[in-house]
């Protein structure tokens, strides 16, 4: 920080303004043109929509269309395709998170050395391809899967049973995936939290259930907070779970938005979906900023940033 | 290696008991073997230099360690194995561990919310904490906005809510700076003493101890060295480690002979010739000791002293107006540099740098260490 102050105010400048950049090329660009194209009309051509500008001989013309938001909520297909969404992500996001507080309270609460092994244990499954992890599920899952014989030749069931394309095929393999995103900050914001505190707690009589819950609870809200939207986040979107695991009558917005680009090939539908996720999302991301208050983004990163206490790999 | 006045637990059990009490940590003693009474209603002072064991006796105490031997007794009643939160001992923490998304009325009220209490009772006691530290007017505050002193108040405040019948601080005045020391320590031994609850205070520093408590246990690597009032242990140290740890002292290195009529005299080279000393009956001749003289017994003079002092001639070196006092270093004919503390300035009593002087201290004055 005072290193930063340091330094010439251009120098400063050109330092801020990398982001920036970053941000204006690979983020405001691409959204822009979705934008544009979600008030543009499907044409069977290359590129698939019109232009919204265009030039004529008495000047330029503006046609732009609300009808791809208007067909959104025409079909109730769409509709009830974001309402599956946000119901499967928060559910997902709910089991996550019961899975993921005790998992980040014991790495914690462990020994230095306990504490690396666990996270690295945490975080390894992720050097392999999202794709082929999603794909293993298949195998598992299936009717001739592995789960279904270890459970046939224990003699726990007679049939197999079909969980394959179902919905619960979907929560198993997104809380799969999303467990580390929970994790880390969770993991990030009960490090550093004070014990002490819990145990002046304790001296004023609470028994451990109520340290938890009157203490350790309310203190880590910022973990908790940063690792739903991790995972809340990017499952509603999800595509690739749903599409392997899922079954076909599993509606998600992710999938939706690939069936109208490339099987419907209707951009401008499929740029308006998009833009409704987005918006759709925007408001847990501004819940979040609400609940860090003044100061967000210092908390906020460090709940993204777990590495940099634990020594997370 | 018990103290002087306070090794008789045997007669009525005091109000709080420790009994042998051991706890080790990787083989090494932090705590080698405590027995300590606590009256009931007295402030104890823990007083020892950092690592000597105290912060762990304390937490022996409230129940965050659990003795490898030994145990604890509050009104009788055995501590072993109940956890801190089924002990009647409540704590304020060095840190003071306030809550940080609570208010201070939150704070203060925790621990009545965890008996079976009516809100109302939780509500008015609450009240009565924050009267108790004149902080009704901040119930509302989180923490974070507090000062230090009114943090302080609103931990001391939590700690009593309870009642409880032991209240333990830990280095209580570790995070205040040096001018609200002062201040704080007066009015938390007035707090404490207004609601007659029986205390023990950690810390390493001998003047917050002296002004607090009524009785110091003095630690050093595990073990009581030794206990008295504030006054008992500065005048009468039992030890070298005691001598110098409370206030300051000039120490003289030297054995214990036998005069020609069989008085026993102390020899030091710092000295040139053999004193007299006093208590030194127990001791036989030929044991290494030191004798310890506190600065402010030291006595300046133009003439030799009579015959109840041990006088010698020395040198103003050079001295230090302080105030209140003066503080003279002496160079005396051996070589050996003395401290001596008084009340008169350098200018009030004519004395210049260099000029030669008579000192000298009161034979009882003086107090022979057994541990060389």
């Amino acid at each position: 920080m005072t290193d930063l102050v340091r330094l010439s105010r251009k120098a400063r400048l050109w330092i801020i303004a990398a982001p920036f950049f970053w941000l204006g090329i690979f983020f405001l660009l691409p959204f822009g043109i979705v934008l544009k194209i979600s008030f543009s009309e499907a044409l069977l051509a290359v590129p698939p929509y019109t232009e919204i500008l265009s030039q004529a001989a008495d000047g330029w013309h503006l046609q732009a269309t609300l009808a791809n938001y208007r067909f959104l909520f025409t079909d109730n297909l769409y509709v009830l395709a974001f309402l599956n969404s946000l119901k499967i992500a928060a559910i997902s996001t709910f089991i996550c998170l019961c899975i993921a507080y005790p998992v980040a309270l014991g790495a914690a609460r462990a020994s230095p050395r306990t504490r690396n092994l666990l996270l690295l244990l945490i975080v390894l499954p992720s050097w392999t391809s999202f794709l082929i992890r999603v794909y293993a599920w298949v195998g598992i899952l299936g009717t001739n899967g592995h789960l279904n014989q270890l459970l046939l030749s224990l003699g726990l069931i007679n049939s197999p049973l079909v969980i394959l394309r179902t919905d619960l095929a979907i929560y198993i393999g997104i809380v799969y995936t999303y467990l580390p995103f929970m994790v880390l900050p969770l993991y990030a914001s009960l490090s550093r939290l004070d014990w002490r505190l819990v145990e002046a707690a304790a001296d004023l009589g609470a028994r451990p259930w109520r340290c938890l819950v009157n203490i350790v609870l309310p203190l880590s809200r910022p973990g908790i907070v940063a690792g739903c939207l991790l995972v809340f986040i990017p499952a509603t979107g999800e595509f690739v779970i749903p599409e392997l695991l899922g079954g076909p009558d599993t509606l998600m917005l992710g999938k939706l938005i690939w069936q109208e680009f490339f099987s419907n090939r209707d951009w401008p539908l499929a740029a308006a979906v998009s833009m409704l996720l987005l918006i759709l999302l925007l408001a847990p991301i501004a819940v979040y900023a609400r609940a860090q208050g003044p100061g967000t983004g210092a908390v906020a990163a460090t709940a993204l940033r777990p590495g940099d206490r634990g020594g997370a790999p | 290696m018990d103290g002087n006045q306070d090794g008789a637990l045997t007669a009525s059990p005091a109000f709080v008991e420790l009994r042998g009490l051991e706890r080790r940590f990787d083989g090494v003693a932090a705590v080698a073997g405590v027995s300590l009474g606590i009256r009931r209603g007295e402030i104890l002072a823990i007083l020892g230099p950092s690592g000597c064991g105290k912060s762990t006796l304390l937490r022996l105490i409230a129940g965050f360690e659990e003795p490898d031997a030994g145990e604890i007794r509050i009104e009788g009643q055995s501590m072993a194995g109940l956890p801190p939160y089924r002990r009647p001992v409540n704590t304020m923490f060095q840190s003071y561990a306030l809550f940080p998304h609570m208010t201070v009325a939150q704070n203060v009220a925790f621990g009545l919310k965890q008996d079976s209490l009516s809100a109302q009772q939780v509500s008015e006691r609450t009240t009565e904490a924050l009267a108790l530290v004149r902080m009704e007017q901040h119930r509302d505050r989180r923490p974070e906005q507090l000062s230090g002193g009114q943090q302080q108040r609103a931990a001391l405040a939590r700690s009593l809510a309870k009642s409880p019948k032991l209240l333990l601080l830990d280095e209580p005045m570790a995070a205040l700076d040096r001018q609200l020391r002062a201040e704080m320590q007066f009015e938390l031994a007035e707090i404490i003493r207004r609601v007659r609850v029986t205390c023990v205070l950690v810390t390493h520093d001998q003047e917050e101890a002296m002004a607090m408590a009524d009785r110091l246990a003095l630690m050093r690597d595990g073990e009581l060295v030794q206990t008295g009032s504030p006054a008992d242990v500065y005048a009468m140290p039992n030890c070298r480690f005691s001598a110098e740890f409370l206030g300051e002292v000039n120490l003289f290195n030297g054995q214990l002979g036998e005069a020609g009529d069989g008085q026993l005299v102390f020899d030091t080279p710092d000295l040139s010739d053999s004193i007299e000393v006093a208590g030194a009956d127990s001791l036989p001749a030929g044991t290494d000791c030191s004798l310890a003289v506190r600065p402010e017994k030291i006595v300046l003079s133009d003439a030799p002293l009579d015959q109840q002092y041990i006088s010698r001639e020395a040198i103003v070196e050079d001295f230090a107006f302080l105030g209140g006092r003066t503080r003279y270093h002496l160079r005396l004919a051996s070589g050996r540099t003395i401290t001596a503390v008084s009340p008169e300035s350098a200018a009030a009593s004519g004395l210049t740098h260099g000029q030669p002087i008579e000192v000298g201290w009161r034979i009882r004055d003086a107090v022979l260490l057994a541990d060389g």
